[in-house]
């Protein structure tokens, strides 16, 4: 363990591998919790596992095709983010089972592209995620990508609340919710296609759902969660990279663990808070 | 008094199907109108209508100057909290005034004050920082009021504002909003299924019905026409 301290610290792998991981990651954190909140609450939490499969079918293709794995999953998985948002919206199918078809069409068919062309050790990558491999396009696109959803978080913050508590009300003060909606599905495509990178298609809902279901627990105000689920995210993210450098665990799961943690200690915090709130 | 809103030959249809047929009324300022009709009848579609969501087939939605459908104060039908939803009262109120903002990001004083304002008027201003989710039916149905008056200039369209309330909070509704009809001067158009209270606090009564003709007229005339004592069944 102190061997693992003393390797982190040197410059090669903290300048080359450990500070792009973390800055991409606190970026991805941030971006995933705040758009959490809206989808959580918005009942959507099913759309960031649907999309990760998605993108995972999409990046199989592409690194099967030998295309730039970002180039192609970016576009296909901001399609789908429309197409679900407006299967959800319509009747005919309903948003569940719409997802659950999208998705594992794609993985099947990423499954069956990759298996096909013996490239299952690459696309792995994308199933389980691989924060320490991130290049430094990625990184910057991240760093990039968070800088737009905190910014149109910040700018829209009253209009995205009417939307999210009450889309029929927000139609009548003249907010186009449609748009709104539209802008969502592309900063949460975009959002989930990098974090898929960083945490794998199999984790990367759980950076969407767990950190505002565990702000929920202890805040009343939407603005209170807001923050406290952005807070919660990187933290969590920072103590499950410490945790996974030091004894060699995988990183995505790391994170989710530490996430799971933090809501079991938030859901006791509010048990206690409404408890003696009573009293 | 003036006509604050008044529309023609409305024609609108829902999934395709033609809902309103050639529909004529109007409001005076400060008057009360409450809308009656089974459900299917359009009552929906007409308030989507005066919202400006939906857009006519044919006919016209005429306001007195200055009036726009986002200056309508409103109150959907049933919000149904979802539950466990974070927010507090204040948070609730104030996004009534995101109609007046244009493309400020946030709320102004003067802004926060219409909404502490309309929280005092409806009695809430104590549950102003309590969440959302703590609230009664009838705690819940002031606080959506309250965030419909931060939207109104002069108008208040409610959407079944007592469906689900006890009724002592039904009561309690009632009087809070004939009290912003005559004291605070503010016109008011109300949807309802409570014909024999409609007929009480309105001054105008629209009622629309599945067949082609809808009633227009005072509560008088409604009492003693055809489709009031259909609906009224002997009541009155």
């Amino acid at each position: 363990m102190n061997e693992n301290i003393r390797l982190m610290f040197t410059p090669e792998f903290f300048g080359a591998i450990l500070l792009p991981a973390l800055i991409g990651g606190i970026a991805v954190t941030i971006c995933s919790s705040l758009l959490g909140v809206t989808l959580v609450l918005k009942r959507y939490s099913m759309i960031g596992d649907g999309l990760s499969h998605i993108g995972y079918g999409a990046l199989s293709v592409a690194a099967v095709m030998n295309l730039a794995p970002l180039k192609v999953a970016l576009p296909v998985v901001i399609v789908a983010a429309f197409i679900l948002l407006r299967l959800s919206e319509s009747s005919k199918l309903s948003g569940d089972s719409a997802i659950a078809l999208f998705s594992t069409t794609a993985l099947a068919a990423g499954i069956l592209v990759s298996s096909k062309a013996g490239l299952t050790n690459d696309v792995s990558h994308y199933m389980f995620g691989s924060i320490l491999a991130m290049s430094k396009s990625d990184v910057i696109l991240s760093a990039v990508l968070s800088v737009i959803v905190i910014f149109t978080f910040i700018f829209l913050y009253n209009r995205i609340f009417s939307v999210t508590f009450d889309e029929n009300f927000a139609r009548a003060t003249g907010v186009n919710a449609g748009m709104y909606n539209m802008v969502f599905a592309i900063l949460t495509a975009v959002t989930v296609v990098l974090g898929m990178m960083m945490m794998g298609a199999l984790l990367i809902s759980s950076l969407i759902v767990i950190p505002t279901i565990t702000a929920m627990q202890i805040c009343n105000s939407f603005k209170g969660v807001v923050l406290t689920s952005g807070a919660v995210s990187v933290a969590s993210f920072l103590i499950g990279m410490m945790i996974s450098l030091l004894f060699n665990t995988a990183p995505g799961a790391s994170i989710v663990i530490i996430n799971v943690v933090f809501f079991l200690i938030f859901s006791s915090l509010g048990r206690i808070m409404r408890r003696s709130g009573k009293a | 008094m003036e006509t604050i809103l008044e529309c023609k030959n409305m024609i609108a249809s829902y999934d395709g199907v033609k809902v309103l047929n050639s529909l004529s009324f109007s409001i005076k300022e400060g008057e009360f109108l409450a809308i009656l009709g089974e459900n299917g009848s359009g009552k929906s579609t007409l308030i989507k209508c005066l919202l400006g969501i939906k857009q006519l087939d044919s006919g016209t939605i005429t306001m007195s100057d200055g009036l726009k459908p986002t200056d309508i104060g409103y109150l959907p039908q049933h919000t149904n909290l979802q539950k466990g939803f974070p927010a507090t009262v204040s948070e609730v109120v104030i996004s009534g005034c995101l109609g007046r903002r244009g493309f400020r990001p946030f709320y102004s004083p003067a802004e926060k004050k219409i909404a502490r304002d309309a929280m005092e008027r409806l009695g809430i201003a104590d549950l102003a920082k309590r969440s959302c989710r703590e609230l009664s039916g009838g705690q819940q149905q002031r606080m959506f009021l309250a965030r419909a008056m931060c939207a109104a200039k002069k108008l208040l369209l409610l959407d079944e504002p007592v469906t689900g309330l006890d009724p002592n909070a039904q009561e309690e509704m009632y009087s809070l909003i004939t009290e912003l009809n005559q004291k605070d001067g503010m016109t008011v158009i109300m949807v309802s299924h409570d014909v024999v209270k409609s007929v009480d606090c309105a001054d105008r009564i629209l009622c629309l019905c599945s067949s082609d003709h809808s009633f227009f007229g005072t509560p008088e005339e409604y009492v003693g026409s055809h489709l009031g004592s259909k609906f009224l069944g002997g009541a009155k």
